[in-house]
């Protein structure tokens, strides 16, 4: 059996649900021993085609070959069974068991029917020292921070013996050393003929470790070349879709370059710490008419920072001060009373609330301004979803549609309307532009922009660099729970940002390793 | 804006006007509403005296303390939850009030109706205080009710049954008006007020936005823990009230029997009626049509000499099929 | 959303708290043995220890099936209904012996296990309302197949045995809670399969994307709860020399209880067979103390203060687990 060919050909792919086409005749061709990189904007589709060629999803349309075979699988399991390991964005892997017992699950070693709990943990340890991780593998997964916990995600997708290994985003949580050896094991992987498909939307990893790139945006396939035939900036462009020269001149986001005119302090916060062990001594600053940037590696606290400041955690040290005096704020209740607004990273498990309309779901905090003795009152509701519907060019079939039934972008639309309508002061946004499209994502991002022109302070967590080097007129940067670096205006790049995140200020000797809690 | 007028038919509530959303609410009633059509029909064919006023009455009379108890479970259901303790809490006003009304007191007939009533509330606020404040799931914070109320209901009245006559509390149970019996259009008005409250009050929005996602309606600025409390408070209100009923009818205060059975059989109206165990979505509609539904299962299965306990299957597998209806129109 | 399986509290201190909230059992369990045997003559002697586990191995069988659907992250409201059918079947097809006495009735057990199974793990119905439903249907037919009225068991064909046989002493029910018992801990321990249960109810999505087969997890932990239910019924056939269609009623709840108090999390993911044995134990125990304290004639406790010892027993069990699993480690 000679291989010739690609190991993977994924042709004319289409996936629609409801409200919205994900892909239309995507395609993607992967080389045996390859590393390929799967590039786009979010909602431009690669998680959708990622999740087709690994079972989760049912293709509408198309074919998928694998060595050879016309493929279809209908469940990640089948899709493990035929050859394909996935690691995923999210840690997906069971809390409460171990460490050594997640690795093996559904394939643990066996004496006499048991489980043969010795060769498991030393199995599972062997596999994680290649790692360059030494930890207790009958911890409990939970127990690990998220950035080892991923390291295990790793261990278990790299131990199937399979043809081709999917990583989507595996660098999210993990620091320069950690993506080093990362790195490392995709080289050995390739050595040894096993092809990799390596989604990601960082620049620098990318061209450090893929040999091609497959470009999506929009449901479609631009793109697919040679790294080294396609410069930064064109890339980027392609996935924009814009010009080179536009992108030269005005960026890639929604976000202008100019800074705003930032006036009084409208929020302090000084050596927060919250419950549970992700939040430890963060320090942030806010100021009417500024957008601060608030950045780190997944897990580093800053969703924590977000919920503290908003009362939705409690605070277990440290100060807050609004305008200046001090707040302590027992519930989102009292934030938003005092002009806040948070609008969550994860839409679906804390934003929206699915069965009801795009209404309700609109005006939930206003509530209590738009009743008299109680009751709803229906006109004034109907007049302020009609005027941001209007004003956030939400698409929808009508105001009392579903809200699940939206696009991610309008859901964000929606939500961040969900604040707006309460005229808030200050605006907490975790992740404001994740898992919407490029059109809709530009214009969340003009939003944000004009809202702080208005006077709004506004705090934006993002992971996209771009986004806050874009955005942002000052970057705050969180590592392990502590403010490390502030970065004025000037000092904003990619680079420092990105060596803040990973290594803190200099001198700091801190050494990341081994496991989080106690 | 709401009228006290006439009987509330399918899509149709007492003076409040439709919205187009509600529509989408209805279309998942319509189903339920078909059947218990059908057994009408059927009844109406097939079973002698069906469309007579008594046997109307009959049936109405013994759903209506179901009913009323399942409006409250509806609204409790419709947060995630669920209240097991229904049954016993009955059990509970029933003991007391005859305890009361037997009193040489003053007003001693309003107080019978009161009291437990306020009792039971306070029961079930006690519910709302373990799931809110103490991190109990409901279904262990109301199993404890469950086990001890009925105990309490027994060790009040020593497991006797208690015979009384006193008519003017017994109006609650044997009273007309114009002919109507009274518990039946006490629970019409029970379940006006709550389908009202969950489609115009920002109590009854709220309620649902909980059930819908917690987490988002905590982060919009919803009083929760409040909201959680006050279900599961009326939601033992309500049983109370039921229990008054129960022990109206017969006459006697029986703790072994008041209540019996009552949490299921709510809880049974409820999901065929179409309101989803996980909460976020809630029929009221849909909970009246589905006791309704259940009671003349029951009642046709009966007039046709099926036994009792057949009956028992044929009305699980009406469940098992509603629910499953419902799961396909969803998806 | 990238973050890791963050479940409502960390699992380091879930596990911990689960540990010693089985451990507690344990703990409440010895002292509510020693309070007993120092304060009742007879509490100790062998009447009473063997009647008391004879009489509450059917609970027992009970509670060990419901913990392993509790964690998967359902619940199984049927038990105690099935356990009414399964005596009903015995005594009746208990003149073919000691054999098809015990067979029948746990096959039985088992086919609705099957039913639950699929309507929740394929129906993709809700446990609670499926179960629900299903103690509606057995109930039902163990009332019509009985006609209404217990079943006398036939006590010439050897299945009395099964009440009256003793090992060493101890009657053949008590040797059943104890093997049952025994393979339960093993099972939970040791085996794939138990590693499955619990990687479902922690979180069944995870699970499905791991490749695990869902679906027949759960029909399994299902039907072994039928099977387990199935049994209890023989045992109640068996010590009560008659089929009862109208007995089990609550106990579904009760060995919810136990399981909870024993350290099992009702929303799946982590558990204890041996804490749920201790949980039964101390559930039944407490019943067996106040009878005692009956007898010493000083109180009288009408039975039903028993409801309300064992709900405020409940209560102050939880509340004390609720309040160890919020504690920092």
């Amino acid at each position: 059996m000679t291989a010739t060919g690609p190991l993977l050909h994924m042709e004319g792919i289409s996936k629609v649900f409801p409200g919205v086409r994900a892909l239309e005749e995507a395609s993607l061709a992967v080389g045996r021993g390859q590393v390929h990189a799967v590039m786009g904007q979010n909602g431009a589709g690669k998680s959708t085609l990622i999740k087709i060629l690994t079972g989760a999803y049912r293709r509408d349309a198309g074919t998928v070959t694998l060595d050879g075979q016309p493929v279809d699988f209908h469940s990640p399991q089948q899709a493990q069974a035929g050859g394909v390991s996935t690691i995923y964005q999210e840690v997906n892997l069971v809390a409460f068991r171990s460490v050594a017992e997640n690795i093996f699950l559904g394939r643990e070693p066996r004496r006499l029917g048991l489980i043969d709990r010795r060769r498991m943990h030393a199995e599972a340890r062997e596999l994680l020292e290649r790692l360059g991780v030494h930890v207790d593998v009958a911890r409990p997964l939970g127990a690990l921070n998220v950035a080892l916990q991923q390291m295990v995600a790793i261990a278990r997708a790299i131990s199937f013996e399979s043809k081709l290994v999917v990583m989507d985003e595996p660098t999210s949580s993990l620091d320069e050393a950690e993506v080093a050896t990362l790195f490392d094991v995709i080289r050995q992987l390739k050595a040894a003929g096993v092809s990799v498909i390596f989604v990601s939307h960082r620049l620098d990893e990318v061209y450090g470790i893929c040999d091609r790139v497959t470009i999506m945006r929009d449901g479609r396939t631009v793109d697919d070349r040679a790294l080294a035939d396609v410069s930064r900036l064109e890339l980027v462009a392609r996935m924009l879709g814009k010009e080179l020269a536009e992108v030269r001149r005005s960026g890639a986001t929604g976000f202008t370059d100019a800074t705003h005119h930032a006036e009084q302090r409208l929020l302090e916060a000084r050596g927060l710490r919250g419950a549970g062990r992700r939040l430890e001594h963060a320090d942030v600053q806010i100021r009417a008419g500024e957008i601060v940037g608030l950045a780190g590696l997944l897990g580093s606290g800053r969703t924590e920072l977000a919920r503290a400041i908003f009362g939705a955690d409690p605070v277990e040290a440290g100060e807050l001060e609004v305008d200046g005096r001090p707040v302590r704020f027992g519930s989102p209740a009292d934030a938003i009373k005092a002009g806040i607004g948070l609008a969550p990273e994860d839409r679906k498990s804390e934003g929206i609330v699915p069965e009801m309309s795009l209404r309700e779901n609109l005006t939930l905090a206003l509530l209590p301004a738009i009743s008299r003795y109680g009751i709803v009152d229906r006109r004034r509701q109907q007049e302020v979803v009609d005027r941001f519907i209007e004003r956030l060019d939400i698409k929808t079939t009508g105001p009392d549609q579903k809200i699940r039934e939206l696009s991610g972008g309008n859901q964000q639309k929606v939500l961040l309307a969900r604040w707006l309508c309460l005229d808030p002061r200050l605006l907490l946004l975790d992740e404001p532009t994740r898992g919407i499209d490029v059109g809709a994502k530009g214009e969340i991002q003009a939003l944000i922009n004009e809202l702080a022109d208005s006077g709004l302070g506004v705090l934006m967590i993002s992971s996209e660099l771009e986004e806050l080097i874009e955005g942002s007129d000052r970057v705050v940067v969180l590592r392990d729970g502590r403010t490390v670096a502030e970065l004025p205006h000037e000092a904003v790049s990619e680079d420092a940002i990105m060596e803040a995140m990973a290594e803190g200020p200099a001198g700091d000797g801190e050494e990341q390793g081994g496991d989080g809690q106690g | 804006m709401a009228r006290a007028e006439g009987t509330a038919g399918v899509g149709q509530l007492r003076g409040a006007r439709l919205w187009p959303g509600d529509l989408h609410d209805l279309g998942q009633t319509y189903g339920a509403a078909a059947a218990l059509l059908l057994l009408i029909l059927y009844n109406a064919v097939f079973t002698d005296r069906f469309l007579t006023t008594d046997s109307v009455y009959v049936n109405l009379t013994q759903v209506a303390p179901i009913v009323i108890v399942a409006m409250g479970m509806t609204l409790v259901i419709a947060t995630g939850g669920i209240d097991l303790s229904v049954g016993s809490l009955m059990a509970i006003a029933g003991a007391l009030a005859p305890l009361i009304f037997q009193q040489d007191l003053p007003f001693a007939v309003a107080l019978a109706f009161v009291l437990p009533v306020l009792a039971t509330g306070g029961f079930g606020l006690f519910n709302g205080v373990l799931v809110t404040r103490f991190g109990f799931q409901p279904i262990i914070a109301t199993l404890v009710l469950f086990i001890a109320g009925r105990g309490i209901a027994q060790v009040v009245t020593n497991g006797e049954l208690q015979p009384f006559r006193n008519p003017a509390f017994q109006y609650i149970g044997l009273g007309r008006v114009l002919g109507v019996p009274f518990q039946v259009l006490l629970m019409l008005a029970v379940f006006a007020v709550v389908a009202w409250a969950v489609r115009t009050t920002r109590f009854g929005r709220q309620v649902l936005a909980i059930g819908g996602n917690e987490a988002a309606a905590r982060l919009a600025g919803v009083p929760v823990n409040r909201v959680k409390l006050a279900v599961y408070g009326i939601s033992g209100l309500l049983a109370g009230i039921a229990g008054l009923i129960v022990i109206a009818i017969n006459s006697s205060s029986d703790a072994n029997q008041v209540g019996l059975n009552v949490e299921l059989a709510a809880i049974a109206a409820v999901a065929v009626g179409g309101t989803p165990l996980t909460g976020g979505r809630a029929t009221v509609v849909g909970t009246l049509i589905g006791a309704l539904i259940l009671q003349l299962l029951r009642f046709t299965l009966l007039s046709h000499g099926v036994p009792d306990a057949v009956a028992l299957v044929v009305q699980a597998v009406i469940i098992v099929a509603a629910v499953f209806l419902q799961r396909q129109r969803q998806t | 959303m990238a973050t890791a399986p963050a479940p409502a509290r960390s699992p380091a201190r879930a596990r911990l708290a689960s540990l010693l909230q089985g451990q507690g059992a344990l703990v409440a369990l010895a002292l509510l043995v020693l309070f007993g045997a120092l304060r009742y003559d007879n509490f100790l002697s062998a009447y009473n220890v063997t009647s008391f586990l004879a009489n509450n191995a059917k609970f027992g069988l009970i509670a060990l099936g419901m913990t392993f659907v509790i964690m998967t992250g359902g619940i199984d409201l049927s038990v105690g209904a099935v356990a009414a059918l399964a005596s009903v079947v015995a005594a009746m097809v208990s003149e073919a012996g000691l054999v098809a006495g015990i067979a029948v009735p746990v096959l039985v057990g088992v086919v609705i296990g099957l039913v639950n199974g699929v309507l929740v793990a394929w129906g993709r119905l809700q446990p609670f309302i499926v179960t629900l439903a299903m103690l509606l249907a057995a109930r039902g037919l163990a009332l019509t197949v009985a006609g209404n009225q217990s079943v006398a068991v036939d006590f010439e064909s050897g299945f009395t045995a099964l009440g009256t046989t003793t090992l060493l002493t101890l009657a053949a029910p008590i040797w059943i809670f104890a093997v049952a018992y025994l393979l339960g801990v093993l099972v939970l321990g040791r085996t794939p399969f138990s590693r499955h249960v619990l990687a479902i109810g922690d979180n069944e999505e995870t699970a499905r994307l791991m490749g695990l087969r869902v679906e027949r997890v759960k029909l399994l932990v299902y039907a072994l709860s039928g099977a387990l239910a199935g049994m209890a019924g023989v045992l109640l056939a068996a010590q009560y020399g008659a089929g009862q269609p109208a007995e089990g009623v609550g106990w579904e709840l009760t060995a919810i209880a136990a399981v909870v108090v024993g350290g099992t999390l009702l929303t799946g993911g982590l558990g204890s067979v041996a804490g749920t044995l201790w949980g039964v134990l101390l559930l039944g125990l407490i019943f067996n103390v106040l009878n005692f304290e009956n007898g010493r004639g000083v109180i009288s406790l009408s039975p039903y203060w028993q409801s309300i010892v064992l709900g405020a027993f409940l209560l102050v069990v939880v509340l004390l687990q609720n309040r160890l699993a919020a504690r920092p480690t």
